[in-house]
């Protein structure tokens, strides 16, 4: 599978400035794409056009040649989010968090280090490391070929950051995904990408 | 550097403990902090190291008097060595006492953020000074102009940087200010913390980004899961060699540069807390004694809560 980005330009409403001008972009499957690019520059919109959250203003994002926002039902393409806690629904306990995702195996929640007891919780009972790995299994189903991955270890400690890595470069490889890796820190992108593009 | 002056900001054995419902009206104690001490002197960054929901901002938090009604604290706090009561803090808050808060949630929706940043002065000098910090930090004139929900991540980070720096203040305390920012305006904001330090205020870095702490702090004090364990000059990170705590070790192996080593399992909650040291059950080095209050321990330049540390060496 081919995620393509045609010179999209986008701007979040009209007559306002464009955030992001004549950008093309592509991921395939098997590669890990590093985007870097100062705060600000539009990255996160580029993955929430890329996931086919938002519609171009010129251009086009085609998923193996259609648009991607023409998919109907699971869509290859999954996004995890910069902020954990506002990606699940605070008043729903953990487990139907993973319900949402396509099929999540139990072993891939044991192997991201989600212990069962987590399942029952409400997130605010849950740090942002523990909710970040929830969001990465649900964005993991059966069906995800592709992968953005916008900022997700920021606000992680070193450690969880290079478990939580360690699992998915893993996945990664096993299943042959495409990954888009969103990240200010080159060293992580260096360790982590098959080839870096610079935004901006 | 002048000595012996008391630090600006010294805290002593926190405890921070909040009280739950359980079922019904039966309630429950929960500890999340236990056993925190940093040490604060002017002219100096302390960075506090520790990973997410260790209780990293609550310490802020109670440093400011502004923890929720249900939470409690014991131990002491105290500011230019004397106690910080709740009246104090209520002065000398916002004005010799910054927060630069963590949450990009804690803007003003309602506000333009020029005049959020001024804190409402309208005079001439204000306003300079506001556009000086501006093309310090790379934002654009408009920006002032517009409200928080216009911005991206990064630049309410900035935005939020910019506050702290508008008043004359002796304790900054930065509650993450940097994650989602670009290395060169990361850098920036450090410079200004280091210009602040460097006029006799003291800064309180708390962050889980070691490579951050490492660059800017002159002293770094390592947190886990609600206590302090271990507090060496940041130069120590240098090397693994230099550490003593396994926890601190385990954190130097997980950098990225340094073989992105990680170390199964993850804190443990604060309701299953475990005795003695808290990283036990993750710790290679685990013994019974482990279990038993861990004293502090010299360590050269440093100290450390380890009763295994000289073998560590």
């Amino acid at each position: 599978m081919i995620l393509q980005a045609k010179n999209v330009s986008f701007q979040y409403k009209e007559n306002a400035p464009l955030v992001l001008q004549n950008i093309s972009f592509e991921v395939k499957e098997g590669e890990r794409v590093g985007l870097r690019g100062k705060s600000g520059i539009g990255k996160t919109t580029l993955c929430r056009l890329l996931a086919g959250y938002e519609k171009p203003h010129s251009g086009e994002v085609l998923l193996d040649g259609r648009p991607v926002t023409e998919y109907r039902g699971y869509c290859p393409v999954q996004m995890v989010w910069q902020h954990p806690e506002q990606a699940v629904n605070p008043r729903r306990r953990m487990y139907t968090v993973l319900e949402e995702g396509d099929g999540i195996p139990q072993e891939m929640t044991a192997k991201l280090g989600i212990e069962e007891a987590w399942k029952q919780r409400f997130p605010a009972e849950l740090s942002g490391g523990e909710l970040q790995r929830f969001c990465i299994a649900r964005a993991l189903g059966k069906r995800t070929r592709i992968l953005l991955a916008d900022e997700i270890s920021t606000m992680l400690d070193l450690i969880t950051q290079s478990q939580i890595w360690t699992f998915l470069l893993e996945e990664a490889k096993r299943r042959n995904l495409g990954m888009v890796v969103v990240s200010h820190s080159d060293d992580l992108l260096d360790r982590i990408c098959t080839r870096i593009v610079e935004i901006g | 550097m002048e000595k012996k002056l008391p630090p600006i900001l010294e805290i002593r054995g926190l405890q921070i403990s909040f009280k739950q419902y359980e079922k019904g009206f039966s309630q429950t104690e929960l500890e999340v902090i236990r056993d925190l001490d940093v040490c604060v002197p002017a002219g100096e960054i302390v960075a506090v190291v520790g990973s997410s929901g260790s209780g990293k901002s609550l310490l802020a938090h109670a440093v400011l008097g502004i923890l929720p009604y249900n939470a409690s604290v014991k131990g002491e706090i105290l500011y230019d060595g004397e106690a910080l009561t709740e009246k104090r803090v209520k002065r000398l808050r916002g004005d010799e006492i910054v927060l630069v808060p963590q949450s990009t949630a804690y803007l003003d929706p309602l506000m333009k953020t020029g005049v959020q940043i001024r804190k409402g002065k309208k005079d001439a000098a204000s306003k300079e000074r506001l556009h000086q910090i501006f093309r310090e930090y790379e934002l654009k004139q408009e920006v002032e102009e517009q409200y928080p929900f216009e911005l991206s991540g990064g630049m309410t980070r900035r935005i939020m940087n910019a506050t702290a720096l508008m008043g004359h203040p002796r304790l900054v305390i930065a509650d993450e200010p940097t994650p989602g920012l670009h290395i060169s305006v990361t850098r920036r904001a450090m410079e200004h913390f280091r210009e602040l330090a460097d006029m006799g205020a003291g800064v309180l870095l708390i962050t889980h980004d070691l490579e951050l702490a490492v660059e800017t702090a002159d002293r770094i004090a390592v947190f886990y899961a609600g206590s302090t364990l271990e507090e060496v000059p940041a130069l120590a990170f240098q090397s693994c060699d230099t550490l003593h705590h396994p926890y601190s070790r385990a954190l130097w192996n997980a950098m990225p540069k340094h073989g992105f080593q990680p170390i199964p399992g993850t804190q443990p909650y604060a309701r299953e807390m475990p005795q003695g040291c808290p990283f036990g059950p993750r710790c290679p080095k685990y013994t019974q004694e482990c279990s038993e209050k861990i004293p502090w321990r010299q360590t050269g330049d440093g100290r450390v809560r380890c009763i295994h540390a000289e073998e560590a060496q």
